[in-house]
């Protein structure tokens, strides 16, 4: 059986995450052999996610572990007033 | 159990015998991942960073409650959760706007943009600070279910699973707009994907 583009990009984002079936995916293998346009749309949703998940593209505001820590130590502090397993919430 | 969740179950019963300093360690490497779920929610640096240091104090101060039933993460990532709606909700109260709407399907077209002329991504080009600053703003202009479903996924790194159950819905919910948070990603930044190189036909002077 044929797989046309259409069948393929549908399940594009779960053969990236390899979650299609075996067979299916040798399907899709098979298809990307032969089909540049297919190829192109997978490598550059691939590209897309390798970017995401690279820490410089969303960064943190500047000093936001520090004011984190600092805000978090204040409140160490407070809960120290109390004795464990006595505080609120 | 892996060693790191053998670890944190060590450190959450010292911190909970009284050892509260080791919350600084044990928060820290959840840090960015709470600000990004934050950030998913209310899309804007300073509140996200307010509702980040409200997350972390409220985690801080319900750890007894934790169970182990979800893993450390995901727990944390319901409570980022919890305080971006709330934040959101009181936006929109204050705004008296409906700001964004979540309806659980988006009319839309989801096929991915084709690409002519296409020739494997230099890698100096994925380095090219716009295609950052583009992903960034396709990313914000997501509709929210499906940019939340995708900080949680792609940004974050968490497993089908666990994506499901901070967000409380099913696994197949999840795959689906996570799809389509990717096909609609593809098609924004496919005009800064493109290359401008010669296609691979006549590169080497000739079609093979």
């Amino acid at each position: 059986m044929k797989l046309e583009c259409k069948h393929v990009w549908e399940h594009i984002s779960e053969y990236i995450d390899k979650s299609v079936d075996f067979q299916l995916r040798e399907e899709i293998e098979r298809h990307l052999e032969h089909c540049e346009i297919c190829s192109a749309i997978l490598d550059s949703t691939r590209n897309i996610l390798v970017l995401t998940a690279d820490e410089r593209t969303f960064e943190l505001p500047v000093g936001y572990s520090s004011r984190l820590h600092e805000r978090l130590k204040e409140e160490i502090e407070k809960a120290k007033q109390v004795p464990p397993g006595d505080g609120q919430g | 159990m892996g060693m790191k969740e053998t670890n944190e179950a060590g450190l959450i019963a010292r911190i909970l015998g009284g050892e509260r300093e080791l919350f600084h360690e044990l928060i820290r490497p959840y840090e960015r991942m709470v600000y990004l779920t934050l950030f998913s929610i209310v899309k804007n640096e300073a509140d996200a960073e307010d509702g980040a240091q409200e997350a972390v104090i409220s985690v801080f101060r319900n750890l007894k409650s934790f169970r182990g039933e979800a893993k450390f993460s995901t727990w944390l990532t319901m409570i980022a959760i919890n305080e971006g709606r709330k934040r959101l909700r009181k936006a929109k109260s204050a705004a008296e706007e409906s700001i964004e709407e979540e309806a659980e399907e988006h009319e839309g077209d989801y096929t991915p943009a084709p690409l002519t002329d296409w020739r494997e991504i230099p890698l100096e080009r994925l380095e090219r600070k716009e295609i950052r600053e583009a992903l960034r703003r396709a990313v914000k202009e997501l509709p929210g279910i499906y940019r939340q479903v995708f900080t949680l996924r792609d940004l974050e790194e968490l497993n089908v699973e666990e994506t499901a159950q901070a967000l409380g819905l099913s696994a197949n919910v999840v795959k689906v707009r996570l799809h389509r948070a990717r096909i609609l990603l593809q098609k924004r930044l496919v005009p800064f994907l493109k290359t401008t190189a010669p296609a691979r036909r006549g590169f080497f002077g000739r079609a093979s």
